[in-house]
């Protein structure tokens, strides 16, 4: 092997190539070439500013109840009104916060613990490893809607619980994911170069073993985030997680369920907003992941 | 001895072994159920009556519930219980659950079944046809459809079923009515929607995962090799891809069964439907411990039971796993 050639190998392969500021720019949306991509990045772009903007452009409070309920659009609500009379167009417009937020969370705290469990698990050549894994395994024996309606019978519909519950769903997959490319990187020789330089494990962690399986997380993101808000949405439906009066989407469904026959578009602007925001997502999720060359047939699940 | 019947049937000594642990991980969740709807959660008695239940009426749910007794001992004489099969009293009904949960049980295996028997047929179909044309019109068309289907949550296709066809057409019922004691059978239209809404999101999983399947045989090796040998393509894809294609397929069976076990629980609440989910629903709702605390465990049960089915069938139906046993 030639001289070059070792020592770009004791080089972690994330600090490797040449691009710059400006490629890497250009590049950054190098996977929305295909039309679904496309189609998804517009779709979550156009729901998030919702998301985001909504609440400046509700022209009355979610919550107040203003008019005589279950009445169509007028000049006054431009959707009509709810099954209390609370204005539609305005809970519509403040009715995605909660999914986003709690999705989002829920997914980050599934993160943290679960590269904690990961990293310490692939770091272990003791017993902690083994000990560590199983009690995932036994995490990924429950069927996730059912440990989250199990919390929900402790706890009652509390969101801090949901967002615990959703968590621990993820926990897992990601554990295994940090585990398994741990223990690859560190057989690397770039990972032995730092250690004989004198590196902490914990810089060793952070500067030569996360921007190398970097990019495994970033694909396996965004199909977590839309099994999150999937999760989020359902339990927010059955009651077990926003409360009323909050608007949420979710929650907007199953609440004006009894007018579905008198005002149906109290039912149908909600459910076509979570579905194009869950489709968005999961379009512009998948692009992502192939075009890092994982399925994410496999990543997906609920 | 050890080194017997068992170590000369590595077969039948997987099979022992997956049992033992499926029975080990279900102890575990039956531990962490019961923890986490009875003890974590501080005293269940206020927990279900709300703070301003009167005294008298926590002392005496206490006593219903056996609060007064330690957390282990509760747990034992729960758990003693259910092997006996006394699943204990329902708090809202006042009725054995196991009498809540007789007819239910049946209603969700009649839907579930129904729903599989369609689903995995059609979903396959679609998938191996996805995966054999590859990047052309009929893959975009079906790829792109299932992307949308496994990305719309239950409760959102089943309303819209339900305004389609319940409010707009009137052609179904949107509201699964089955008379109690009656099979759901002897009411199918109460069991189009419900079953079509189960459909959409899950003939999108399986078809998914037989296209992935059939693009990985078809770039193997022995495929290539049946190729270079000149054997015309249509033999190449049902005789030597498929083929190959069973352990997949036995792995999507399982993966769509262990779905549809969360999958009726959102299903059965919009439409009403009285099944197991919508009746865990309710309890959950009403924080009727006794009825979650038995119908979890049921559902785990069942869950890992048709993970260890699965493997056990892979194993069986491929000889060249069984070497590393």
């Amino acid at each position: 092997m030639s001289q070059a050639a070792s020592r770009v190998s004791r080089t972690s392969p994330a600090k490797r190539g040449s691009h710059g500021r400006v490629a890497r720019t250009l590049n950054a949306f190098g996977w929305a070439r295909t039309v679904p991509a496309r189609l998804g990045l517009a779709g979550t772009v156009l729901m998030l500013s919702i998301v985001v903007l909504g609440p400046v452009f509700a022209p009355h409070s979610p919550t107040a109840i203003l008019g005589v309920p279950l009445t169509g659009p007028s000049a006054r609500f431009p959707l009509g009104t709810d099954f209390l009379g609370r204005d539609l167009l305005s809970r519509v417009l403040y009715g995605g916060r909660t999914v986003v937020l709690l999705a989002g969370v829920a997914t980050i705290v599934g993160y943290l613990a679960g590269a904690t469990v990961g990293l310490a698990a692939g770091n272990s050549r003791t017993v902690v490893d083994a000990v560590l894994m199983r009690a995932m395994d036994v995490l990924l024996a429950f069927p996730p809607v059912l440990l989250l309606l199990v919390l929900a019978a402790g706890y009652g519909a509390n969101p801090v619980a949901l967002i615990a519950g959703i968590a621990l769903i993820h926990m897992p997959g990601i554990a295994r994911i940090l585990r398994a490319a741990t223990q690859d990187a560190s057989v690397h020789a770039y990972v032995e170069a730092a250690a004989a330089r004198g590196e902490r494990i914990p810089g060793i962690l952070a500067r030569e073993i996360l921007p190398n399986i970097w990019p495994t997380i970033a694909a396996d993101a965004g199909p977590r985030f839309t099994v999150s808000i999937l999760l989020v949405a359902a339990i927010n439906f059955l009651g077990l997680g926003i409360r009323p009066p909050t608007a949420d989407w979710a929650l907007m469904i199953s609440e004006n369920r009894i007018a579905l026959s008198i005002q149906p578009l109290t039912i149908a602007v909600p459910a076509a907003l979570i579905a194009v925001l869950t489709i968005s997502v999961n379009l512009m999720a998948d692009a992502f992941a192939r075009s890092r060359g994982i399925s994410s047939a496999k990543l997906v699940r609920r | 001895m050890g080194t017997g019947i068992l170590a000369r049937h590595p077969l039948a000594f997987y099979v022992v072994r997956r049992v033992l642990a499926g029975v080990l991980i279900l102890l575990v969740v039956s531990v962490i159920v019961f923890a986490a709807t009875q003890v974590l959660p501080g005293n269940a008695a206020v927990q279900i009556l709300g703070r301003n239940a009167t005294p008298q009426a926590v002392v005496q749910l206490s006593k219903e519930l056996g609060l007064q007794r330690s957390a282990v001992s509760q747990y034992l004489g729960w758990l003693t219980g259910l092997m006996r099969g006394q699943l204990g009293t329902s708090l809202a009904a006042k009725q054995p659950v196991s009498q809540f949960i007789g007819d239910r049980v049946r209603n969700s295996l009649v839907l579930a079944g129904v729903a599989v028997l369609l689903m995995v047929p059609i979903g396959m179909a679609l998938g191996v046809a996805a995966g054999v044309r590859r990047d052309r019109l009929t893959d975009h068309a079906i790829t792109g459809f299932t992307l949308g289907a496994i990305a719309l949550p239950e409760f959102v296709s089943g309303a819209l079923l339900a305004l389609c066809f319940g409010v707009w057409l009137k052609v179904l019922p949107s509201v699964s009515l089955v008379t109690p004691g009656t099979s759901p059978l002897a009411h199918p239209s109460a069991l189009v929607l419900p079953v079509a809404t189960l459909m959409l999101s899950g003939t999108a999983y399986i078809v998914r995962m037989m296209r992935a399947g059939v693009i990985e045989a078809l770039g193997s090796e022995y495929v290539e090799a049946a190729r270079l040998n000149g054997i015309g393509p249509q033999r190449i894809i049902w005789k030597h891809a498929l083929r190959n294609a069973l352990a997949p397929t036995v792995q999507v069976l399982a993966l769509t069964v262990q779905w549809l076990v969360g999958g009726v629980v959102v299903t059965e609440t919009i439409f009403s439907y009285p099944g197991l989910g919508q009746g865990l629903v309710q309890a959950v709702q009403l924080r009727d411990l006794p009825v979650v605390q038995a119908v979890a465990i049921l559902l785990a049960a069942a869950y890992i039971a048709i993970n260890i089915l699965a493997d056990v069938a892979v194993v069986l139906l491929i000889p060249k796993l069984r070497a590393p046993l």
